[in-house]
């Protein structure tokens, strides 16, 4: 008698136990599904949205020039090539400097300084980009129109070839100034990436080559390069899906013109600007405000290519 | 020429010093000058860091006053302040923090503890990591659609939920990160003890990894009290006092976005006093972040 009531209670606290244990890990699932529902439902809102714009316009919106909207002409090639090509000289202004920072902070700096050093440059990151857009629009901006662009169309202005690059007035916005600005933005997120990876170089590599009389940087690029490439890389493509989807800095001083033009002190947009500029005049049911939500699912698929594959090439890393 | 090369594929009793110096000379050389573009690249990081913060702390104190706390904003020419935007922003970033750290803690939970290595933890894992990196802008579209268009209309609501979901990813990958790193002896002990797992999660890894979390939640609301583009189109923003938030709502980044574009001049300088009251706040708890983190561990 005495025994069964002290197993009694035991038992009932141990189904309770295992009640709670199998809710608990239920709510904690269900709020990972929630977060793939999420996205999910951010694909398919933002396609079906988009599909008015798609119908009307069919495949010929992705290449179409057009933004008319007194015509109700909708087409996204300027702002698809305005993107990419400010994202992409984005990054090949930014990884130079991004490289030499995470060099600098982990084989060259003495240890004392390598964290406040390290800091700074991972601040620079948290800054709001609307605070970026304001640097732009009022310091960088006239600085480039004033000193930077005439002096680059005089130098490398004048070489044949690749002159038509920068044709035309130095304005201080434009598709270069952006890429400049988004340059200073996705420099922090790959020179993180870069330190990170390259820490993770086991030290008797390093010691190996040293020991063989190999200078720092004969070190760095025969054994520090070689073992992290592939994380290098996805911490690169990293740096350019932010650089897609950057919006508010980049709607300061790009000039918002619908046309390509070669050079790149032209004006442009890109589909972050275009949508932030076009949406508050757009009426509900409306084409443009379809087009405009079609552009968002193109920015996204791009952006969503980008982000995987640098998933993908870090994976590694994440591992760890 | 020659005689270089050939010291060099046939490294021997042959090598003469001569060579040998000058190869050595030029290989320090071209690691002087690597260190040196290296050390410059990071000077022109810092440079400008510096060049941000000088022109906001120049620009900014010159338009800081009282009247940016105590008037709301007002049409060009009278006296106007901020105070609605400072407040719209603090309430909306909060409440979208409040809503979203639960959320991201029960996902970064169970990928740490749950989802080992099962097909659907590895798929929360990277759509987390997708919507950590995704662009804002894709979010305040999203949530339009969702939240705006059928419920009649921009509101604080629509504005904290774009807020909440940006906040999610940065609670899970904090919450996961730290979860890992509690030892495993850890769970055994508790679990040796007879608890149940859930009393293990919640009273002892939470516990353990409270300091990384905290982190993960000042770095979240750092990250949604400048975030601008999600706010367009769902809080929309107010240049009247509201703190009803079933109606359109103004924030700091909004009004410093149409404010700085403006041709006023009172306008544009009260952007600034914005734009340097956000980044004192965002730094700020980047800093209190990362030094709360470092005492701990």
């Amino acid at each position: 008698m005495a025994s069964a009531s002290a197993a009694l209670p035991q038992a009932a606290s141990r189904r309770s136990s295992i009640f709670g244990d199998k809710v608990f890990a239920l709510v904690c699932q269900a709020a990972g599904i929630f977060v793939l529902i999420l996205l999910g439902a951010l694909i398919i809102e933002l396609f079906i949205a988009g599909l008015p714009a798609f119908r009307a316009f069919g495949i010929a919106f992705v290449t179409s020039t057009d933004w008319d909207p007194v015509r109700e002409l909708f087409g996204a090639g300027v702002s698809i090539y305005g993107t990419i090509v400010t994202a992409i000289l984005a990054i090949i202004m930014a990884v130079p400097l991004a490289f030499g920072v995470a060099f600098f902070l982990t084989e060259l700096a003495p240890p004392w300084m390598r964290r406040p050093v390290g800091t700074a440059v991972e601040l620079l990151a948290a800054v709001p980009s609307i605070i970026y857009g304001m640097w732009g629009f009022f310091v960088i901006a006239p600085a480039f129109a004033q000193y930077v662009q005439p002096f680059i169309i005089d130098t490398v202005g004048e070489l044949p070839l690749i002159s038509f690059l920068f044709q035309g007035p130095p304005f201080g916005t434009g598709l270069f100034t952006a890429a400049f600005i988004l340059a200073v933005m996705v420099l922090p997120f790959i020179a993180a990436t870069m330190r990170d990876v390259f820490e993770q170089v086991p030290q008797v590599y390093k010691e190996s080559a040293y020991g063989l009389g190999a200078t720092t940087w004969e070190v760095m690029k025969g054994v520090v390069i070689p073992y992290t490439r592939i994380s290098v890389v996805g911490g690169i493509m990293l740096g350019l899906g932010r650089a897609l989807g950057e919006t508010m800095a980049v709607t300061f001083v790009i000039g918002n013109a619908n046309r390509i033009s070669t050079s790149l002190f032209g004006p442009g947009n890109t589909i972050a600007s275009l949508v932030a500029l076009e949406f508050g005049e757009s009426e509900i049911g409306s084409l443009k405000l379809a087009s405009l939500l079609a552009l968002g699912f193109i920015l996204f698929v791009l952006s969503f290519a980008v982000l995987a594959t640098s998933r993908y090439l870090l994976r590694s890393r994440l591992k760890v | 020429m020659s005689l270089a090369f050939s010291s060099v594929s046939h490294p021997g009793p042959r090598r003469d010093a001569a060579t040998a110096a000058r190869l050595g000379a030029s290989r320090k050389r071209t690691d002087r000058i690597i260190r040196s573009l290296c050390l410059a690249a990071t000077v022109i990081g810092l440079v400008l860091l510096a060049s941000i913060l000088i022109t906001l702390f120049y620009r900014g104190f010159e338009a800081m006053s009282l009247r940016v706390f105590t008037h709301i904003t007002a049409p060009p020419g009278s006296e106007g302040g901020l105070l609605n935007a400072i407040v719209g922003s603090l309430v909306q970033s909060l409440i979208g923090t409040a809503i979203g750290t639960p959320i991201g803690m029960l996902v970064g939970t169970y990928l740490a503890e749950y989802a080992e290595d099962s097909w659907l933890g590895n798929a929360v894992r990277f759509v987390s990591d997708i919507l950590l990196s995704a662009p804002s802008i894709l979010i305040g579209l999203f949530v339009y659609q969702i939240l705006v268009l059928p419920f009649g209309g921009f509101s604080g609501w629509a504005g904290i939920a774009a807020l909440a979901i940006i906040v999610i990813p940065i609670v899970v990958r904090t919450t996961e990160d730290m979860l890992q790193l509690i030892p495993n002896t850890l769970r055994e002990a508790v679990v040796g003890l007879g608890a149940p797992k859930w009393k293990m999660i919640v009273l002892i890894c939470w516990r353990a990894a409270l300091a990384g979390i905290i982190t993960g939640i000042l770095l979240a609301v750092a990250r949604v009290a400048g975030e601008t583009a999600p706010l367009l189109f769902t809080s929309l923003g107010n240049n009247a006092w509201s703190t009803d938030l079933s109606k359109p709502m103004s924030s700091l980044p909004v009004t410093i976005y149409a404010f700085a574009g403006s041709p006023f001049e009172d306008w544009i300088s009260l952007a600034w006093a914005g734009a340097l009251l956000i980044t004192l706040g965002v730094l700020g708890l980047n800093i209190l972040a990362r030094t709360l983190l470092r005492s701990r561990i």
